[in-house]
């Protein structure tokens, strides 16, 4: 391809996660091979040998940081980007793999590995935002990828880009789903679940399971009394907050009030606020 | 990176491109021979058996799904047969029959996007697809609309296509209607049409002559070729159950990975993915993937990791044309899941991902609460045999400039489209000579 100066840089990045937000780039068929005319994919490892070296426009950052190095490669990923977004439940909220963060030091290391002297991993996973500053979040475990690809265009024209911070109940009623939680009693965090799947789950007969994390406003508490209303266990309703967001404020702080295990080590490295930001 | 003077040189790889997940390649060369080789997995451990320990059963699926965005169905599969093997429960034909449709449409994606997107512009000497469009109007389109109709399937049936919504232990949620899967024969037909052209267009790559003495395993099934259940055979007469299998699989730790190196029974190394079930497997291929195999020139067993895509490309015909007949003969599973009842119980569940054998064993408890989880990947599996490969690679291509062995190195690796995510978590590919 021919590189134009006139082409903003797009940079991808990946620290601990599943590599799904990076796989939802390039499930963007249609539109991969236009994007890839419209900017200059200048680090995309997954996609591409060929590197350019930074600085970049815009980097997409997914996964949490969970080891020494990469709380330093974050910095340096964000001394290079002009505008950084973070894509996915990993890197806006720590991901599943946050779950260490309740549970004792070490503990997570020696049911894994043999040799847990091998291992060089922080005890918690922390978010993106824990560490540098942060343009814009994307949510999802995985991010929808039109919403990505409504964020990149907003970006590319210079207008300000939307993510929604209403709940997938509005999704649902938008595409006239009936309750689950009110007209079978199924449980559902669909009430303080952020917006952006399109509410897949209702519409397989399944309770939301919140993979977008929490809205701007989650009444988190009313909503667990409704489910231990329901018959759900406290261990049950603490087990629904608690998975590929459960280190986000909301989520977590409802699991802790349903009685599970408070978080042993909190958080990571507070941010720099001298970090970055070109 | 490479460097070092004739004879003695350093190749040396960090951040492997083109591969889920990120590691690096080293392979050292001293007097003209290869030497250390190393593939390495630094990417950052996520301890995804600690964090089962203490859920519920039915809770797996969804949780191990997220070891990996390219193959998540087959950790959903995986888990779910593990589970109902411990619950002893066996699942009615058209809940099977769902699962294999669900699978074919990630075999389909994943394939799709590993033949074209991150394995074909080696050998067209590209630095990624990009570049192949440019130079190749119209073919990487074509792998694009291969991918999206896997895609297409996955949301069909799974209602999403990275970590699908609809699966749970016993079947799914509910079962799509008859029009929306009849809704998938148009694309289907043309994915087929587009999988035979891909066979077609692969097979006249350029191959390097190596063969490997693989010692292969994949499952296999009587009658058909095995994708989310079997027995696991090898290629030296072992026949074992996925519980068996488990137990003879043995995981070391060693210092250079966050992965677990496995050796079965022990003693040896092997190789699962596309390679091993088409070598096992090629008499189950059904008529129309078996003659595009022919004519791709591929006898009954193939030991060239570097034709691997071309095998990748006859299961691609496969996956679709398999999922033209699960399409065709559609019943929507009433209930669309089997009741599971837990008991205190171990499970073993093990299914063919598109790298290649996957499976998981659990104990659990009579309340359900996951008490033990053990998940063995495909590129755990496989790390030794990609060394080897790699040290054989390397030294057959010796007479290679530094930057053309580095490039064969990287290669040599993608042909098993190792899925780093899922072994643990990095790759980098470095070449030493001396």
């Amino acid at each position: 391809m021919t590189p134009s100066a006139a082409r903003p840089t797009v940079a991808v990045w990946k620290f601990a996660s599943c590599d799904g937000c990076q796989l939802s780039i390039l499930d963007c068929e249609e539109e991969l091979l236009q994007l890839a005319g419209t900017v200059r994919i200048s680090h995309f490892l997954e996609m591409s040998r060929a590197t350019v070296k930074g600085p970049y426009d815009l980097s997409l950052v997914e996964g949490s940081i969970t080891t020494a190095d990469d709380a330093e490669r974050i910095k340096h990923v964000r001394r290079v980007s002009r505008r950084l977004v973070t894509i996915g439940a990993c890197a806006t909220a720590g991901g599943i793999q946050g779950l260490r963060n309740f549970a004792a030091s070490g503990e997570y290391t020696s049911v894994v590995y043999a040799h847990p002297e091998y291992i060089r991993a922080l005890d918690t996973s922390t978010p993106i935002s824990a560490h540098v500053p942060v343009d814009l979040e994307l949510y999802g475990c995985p991010i929808d990828r039109h919403q990505l690809l409504s964020v990149l265009t907003a970006i590319l024209a210079g207008r300000r880009p939307r993510v929604p911070g209403h709940s997938v109940c509005e999704e649902c009623k938008g595409l006239g789903t009936v309750c689950l939680l009110v007209a079978r009693g199924t449980p559902c965090l669909g009430p303080v679940t952020r917006a952006g799947c399109g509410a897949l789950c209702p519409s397989v007969d399944r309770g939301c399971f919140g993979c977008f994390g929490p809205t701007d406003t989650a009444n988190t508490r009313s909503l667990a009394g409704q489910l231990r209303g329901e018959g759900l266990t406290p261990v049950e309703t603490s087990r629904l907050f608690r998975t590929f967001n459960a280190t986000a404020p909301a989520f977590l702080a409802e699991s802790v009030a349903q009685g599970g295990a408070p978080p042993v080590a909190v958080g990571g490295p507070a941010a720099d606020p001298t970090e970055g930001n070109s | 990176m490479t460097h070092g003077s004739r004879g003695d040189r350093t190749i040396s790889v960090e951040g492997l491109a083109r591969v889920e997940g990120e590691g690096s390649l080293r392979v050292e060369v001293r007097d003209g021979v290869v030497g250390e080789v190393a593939l390495e997995i630094f990417e950052p451990p996520r301890y995804f058996e600690a964090m089962l320990v203490g859920r519920n059963f039915t809770e797996a699926p969804d949780i191990t799904s997220r070891i990996c965005g390219i193959c998540p169905v087959a950790y959903q599969m995986s888990a779910c047969n593990a589970m109902e093997d411990a619950c002893g429960v066996v699942v009615d034909e058209p809940v099977a029959a769902l699962r294999r449709l669900l699978y074919c449409g990630e075999w389909i994606q994943s394939h799709a996007l590993h033949v074209y997107l991150l394995h074909a512009p080696d050998f067209l000497g590209c630095e990624d697809a990009v570049e192949l469009a440019e130079r190749a109007p119209g073919i990487v389109e074509r792998g694009l609309d291969l991918k999206r109709t896997g895609n297409l399937v996955m949301e069909t049936v799974g209602g999403r296509a990275v970590h699908p919504v609809n699966v749970r232990v016993g079947g799914f949620y509910r079962a799509p209607s008859p029009d929306a899967v009849a809704a998938l024969a148009e694309p289907l037909f043309r994915a087929r049409d587009q999988a035979l052209a891909t066979v077609e267009w692969v097979a006249g790559f350029e191959f390097p002559d190596v063969e490997a003495d693989y010692r292969f395993v994949a499952l296999r099934e009587p009658g058909r070729y095995a994708i989310e259940s079997g027995r696991a055979v090898s290629s030296d007469g072992l026949d074992l159950s996925p519980a068996e299998l488990a137990e003879l699989v043995v995981e070391e730790h060693v210092e250079r990975s966050t992965a677990l190196h496995a050796r079965l029974g022990g003693r040896d190394q092997y190789l699962t993915g596309p390679l091993a079930r088409y070598s096992l497997n090629s008499a189950m291929l059904p008529p129309l993937a078996a003659e595009a195999a022919a004519g791709a020139g591929l006898g009954p067993v193939c030991k060239n990791p570097f034709r691997s895509i071309v095998v990748r490309a006859v299961e691609l015909v496969f996956a679709c044309d398999e999922a033209l007949s699960l399409v065709e003969t559609y019943v929507p599973p009433s209930p669309p899941a089997a009741t599971v009842v837990p008991r205190a119980a171990s499970g073993a569940g093990a299914t063919e991902a598109p790298r290649g054998l996957l499976f998981h064993t659990y104990d659990i408890d009579a309340a359900g609460t996951i008490r033990k989880a053990r998940i063995v990947p495909p590129t755990s599996q496989n790390q030794l045999t990609i060394e080897s490969d790699l040290r054989q690679v390397a030294q057959d291509a010796l007479d290679l400039g530094d930057d053309d062995l580095q490039w064969r190195c990287e290669q040599a690796v993608r042909n098993h489209d190792p899925c780093i995510s899922c072994a643990a978590h990095f790759l980098d590919v470095t070449v030493e000579s001396s």
